[in-house]
């Protein structure tokens, strides 16, 4: 498992080399979030940051089986096609490492504290959480949990 | 009671500051109390504060309800819904 929030780029090809060489692996999801237009500063709760993904991971953990996972989060100034996001998950099979990897990125934009300020040509905005995002996270929970 | 405060994203900004050490009497004794402490402290923080939904709150680097205990020493966050990913 490797978590780390960084101000520089990362390798995806390199991170996935990089997993435990497992013979029960059988799959491997990767998600690479980029991005979209304007340029932007992402701001983070150092420590807290962390945590919070850490405990995202587990709870994956804990619903599928995650042999491996890694989880990388940029913050400070970035460029429109810069990438932002990795969400790497090795598992048994596809099911269990698309699920997670989903999963992982639904709760991370919800649960994660990060913020991004957009610079656009008419001045520097935070940008607002979208409900969007909250139903994509919310879509995990089954209702007893809800009811917790 | 002593307490670290710190703030986040477009609460750092509209309050000027990052963190801070406050010393905060007895009858603050939770995540409200705090806030309503934090509001009587003039026009901007009050103005701040009472975005109810669009502040949210840590304490120790957990996410935390207004109900939330907080005691001596404890490390408190005040930051809009996160926009990461």
């Amino acid at each position: 498992m490797k978590i780390s929030v960084q101000r520089d780029d990362f390798d995806l090809g390199l991170e996935v080399k990089a997993f435990s060489k497992n013979p029960k692996i059988g799959a491997i999801a990767t998600f690479v979030g980029v991005v979209r237009e304007v340029a932007m500063t992402l701001e983070h709760y150092p420590g807290m940051t962390e945590k919070a993904i850490g405990k995202i991971v587990a709870e994956a953990g804990s619903r599928w089986q995650v042999a491996d996972c890694t989880v990388i989060h940029r913050y400070g100034d970035l460029q429109p096609c810069d990438q932002i996001v990795l969400v790497a998950v090795a598992s048994a099979h596809r099911g269990d490492a698309f699920a997670a990897c989903e999963f992982i990125m639904d709760y991370l934009k919800t649960r994660a504290p990060f913020w991004k300020k957009e610079h656009a040509a008419g001045g520097a905005r935070w940008v607002e959480a979208k409900s969007t995002d909250d139903a994509a996270a919310e879509r995990w929970q089954d209702p007893a949990r809800k009811a917790g | 009671m002593k307490l670290t405060v710190r703030f986040f994203a477009s609460v750092k900004e509209q309050l000027g500051k990052d963190v801070e050490e406050i010393e905060v009497p007895a009858g603050v004794s939770s995540v409200a109390g705090l806030r309503a402490h934090l509001m009587a402290r003039g026009e901007t923080w009050k103005t701040v504060f009472s975005e109810k939904k669009l502040i949210r709150v840590a304490v120790n680097q957990e996410m935390a309800q207004p109900g939330a205990p907080i005691k001596a020493g404890d490390e408190v966050a005040f930051f809009p819904p996160v926009t990461g990913g």
